[in-house]
């Protein structure tokens, strides 16, 4: 539950669930975030959950910090509406010239690229949150034997629809974009469509991702 | 009917479609967008006789040059903006924060902004504009918007629509006040900062790097020395937080800011003091002051009732 409501500036409320990452935490942030989302209290602009903490944002015009405040801390949550979260398989090509990082993470990690790869494929990856960029996802936990640093020096420019890893977690570009993150990988599936005006991201917070290993060939294929 | 539109002849630095901005997708990464300056937004459309969420062309310090076809337009240009219409060869000056009448085969060549970043361009009509997520906003950076997510460029043609019939004069009075103190309220990492980092940061001046876009304004100055963590799980960002980079300089965030950021925020600009922090140029200094929630919640009170002052004397 919400440990404790502060003012984030003077239209944002700056609520923290703990300083903990896990599942459970972050599912309290979502329920919270749906719940809010049907609330219809005046003057929300935004709301963005992330790992343990979610900040609201408002129109300092209709509501204000006080006022807004009561109401999330007497918001009755309805049950965790689960039927929003989806599991989605996302198709990944592990050909060489996409997987940028991995011959560096065979030399960190001390484990040879079939069994990276492998230990990667085994397990579903929970959403916690999506931005940054536009759609782009935050998905975990690792495998421990997977846990790497990120690159010393960032690329400036990631090539989009790449697969990253870093720590804990992994995450999908969905846009070229400078970053840090080792890349093992790239998907033909557009994570984010900017053509499409409803729900132009594939993947929400709360969503599982289970990754897949695909060919050169087929790679090619679904690009068409 | 008659089809009116501007050719581009040179698009500025950074012109692009803007309007009230989008709401409530930061939660799939994307920011709010919108004009930079909302008070000469509003001004725009005021004296242009619009609604006030009319997309309007946003342009930062070089604005563009276009060519007009069309029967008579009424248009208006906010900010501290230098800007002529060439008229069958003739320079015609003209003020800001009044409608002018657009003739056909005019050239408005918008020159420049003076000491400041952005000015507004809107008309007695409506630029044929895409919209999506329920504004025409441009976001250059996850390229959605009008003009396909894209600045002004080179060549491209504006198609006019709803042109209204030549308004009565309109004019105010307005000079845009600058500002060198930025207030701000603390953050919720301001204990990550050592004491003196704090006092450096309230009592040394920063200068505005050219690193300074719709994003964000990255600041030099004293490096605010970290004593925790010059990381934090990454977590939800709004307009105006001000972030310390694990090289101890601050980001203060604008309105096309990614939505979450993993570094220690140790304030946010206040909401009354956003509309002049957007227009500080390049190479100015600018120092923070620090005052409380409410303070900060009764100066935009006054704010805002000034800028609805503003627009009640246009109408």
């Amino acid at each position: 539950m919400i440990k404790n409501i502060s003012n984030l500036g003077d239209a944002a409320l700056y609520c923290d669930f703990g300083t903990e990452v896990n599942k459970e935490i972050n599912r309290n942030v979502i329920n919270y975030f749906n719940n809010l989302r049907d609330s219809n209290f005046l003057g929300i602009t935004n709301i963005t959950p992330s790992y343990n903490k979610l900040v609201i944002s408002f129109d300092l015009k209709l509501t204000s910090f006080a006022k807004l405040k009561k109401q999330v801390e007497n918001l009755e949550l309805k049950k965790n509406n689960n039927s929003k979260n989806n599991l989605i398989k996302i198709p990944v090509c592990c050909a060489e010239e996409f997987a940028l990082d991995i011959k560096r993470l065979q030399k960190l990690l001390k484990i040879n690229e079939a069994k990276i790869y492998e230990t990667f494929f085994s397990k579903n990856y929970y959403c916690y949150m999506t931005g940054f960029i536009a759609g782009m996802p935050f998905l975990g936990d690792m495998d421990k034997s997977l846990f790497a640093k990120r690159l010393e020096t960032p690329r400036v420019k990631v090539p989009k629809n790449s697969i990253g890893i870093t720590e804990q977690f992994c995450n999908i570009y969905t846009f070229e974009s400078p970053g840090g993150w080792n890349i093992i990988g790239k998907t033909p599936v557009d994570i984010f469509d900017n053509k499409k005006n409803t729900e132009p991201n594939l993947i929400n917070p709360g969503d599982t991702i289970s990754f897949y290993p695909i060919s050169k060939l087929e790679y090619e294929k679904k690009y068409e | 009917m008659n089809k009116n539109y501007f050719e581009v002849l040179r698009p500025g630095i950074n012109s692009t479609f803007q309007d009230n901005g989008r709401n409530n997708f930061y939660h799939i990464g994307i920011p709010f967008s919108g004009a930079m300056d909302n008070r000469n937004f509003l001004l725009a459309n005021t004296i242009s006789n619009n609604e006030i969420n009319n997309p309007v062309v946003e342009f930062a310090y070089q604005g563009p040059k276009l060519k007009y076809i069309g029967e008579n337009i009424s248009i208006s240009i906010t900010g501290d903006v230098n800007f002529k219409i060439i008229r069958k060869n003739k320079n015609l000056e003209f003020s800001c924060y009044e409608n002018i009448i657009l003739e056909n085969n005019d050239c408005l060549d918008i020159l420049s902004t003076n000491r400041s970043v952005y000015g507004y361009l809107s008309i007695g009509g409506t630029f044929e504009v895409d919209y999506y997520l329920n504004s025409c906003s441009t976001n250059t950076k996850a390229k959605i918007g009008a003009n396909s997510g894209e600045k002004l460029k080179k060549g491209q043609i504006i198609h006019l629509k709803n042109i209204k019939k030549i308004l009565p004069k309109n004019k105010i009075e307005y000079l845009n006040s600058k500002i060198e103190n930025i207030r701000i309220i603390k953050g919720p990492h301001f204990d990550y900062f050592s004491k003196d980092a704090i006092d450096s940061f309230f009592s040394d001046e920063f200068n505005v790097t050219k690193l300074s876009d719709r994003m964000g304004i990255r600041l030099k100055g004293p490096k605010i020395s970290n004593i925790k963590n010059t990381n934090i799980k990454s977590e939800g960002l709004v307009k105006g937080v001000i972030q310390i980079t694990a090289d101890g300089d601050p980001i203060i965030m604008l309105s096309d800011h990614g939505t979450i950021g993993g570094y220690p925020k140790i304030g946010v600009v206040i909401s009354a003091d956003y509309d002049k922090l957007v227009q500080i140029p390049p190479g100015s200094k600018i120092k923070f002051k620090e005052i409380n929630l409410k303070d900060a919640e009764t100066i935009f009170k006054l704010y805002e009732m000034e800028t609805q002052n503003l627009i009640s004397n246009i109408k």
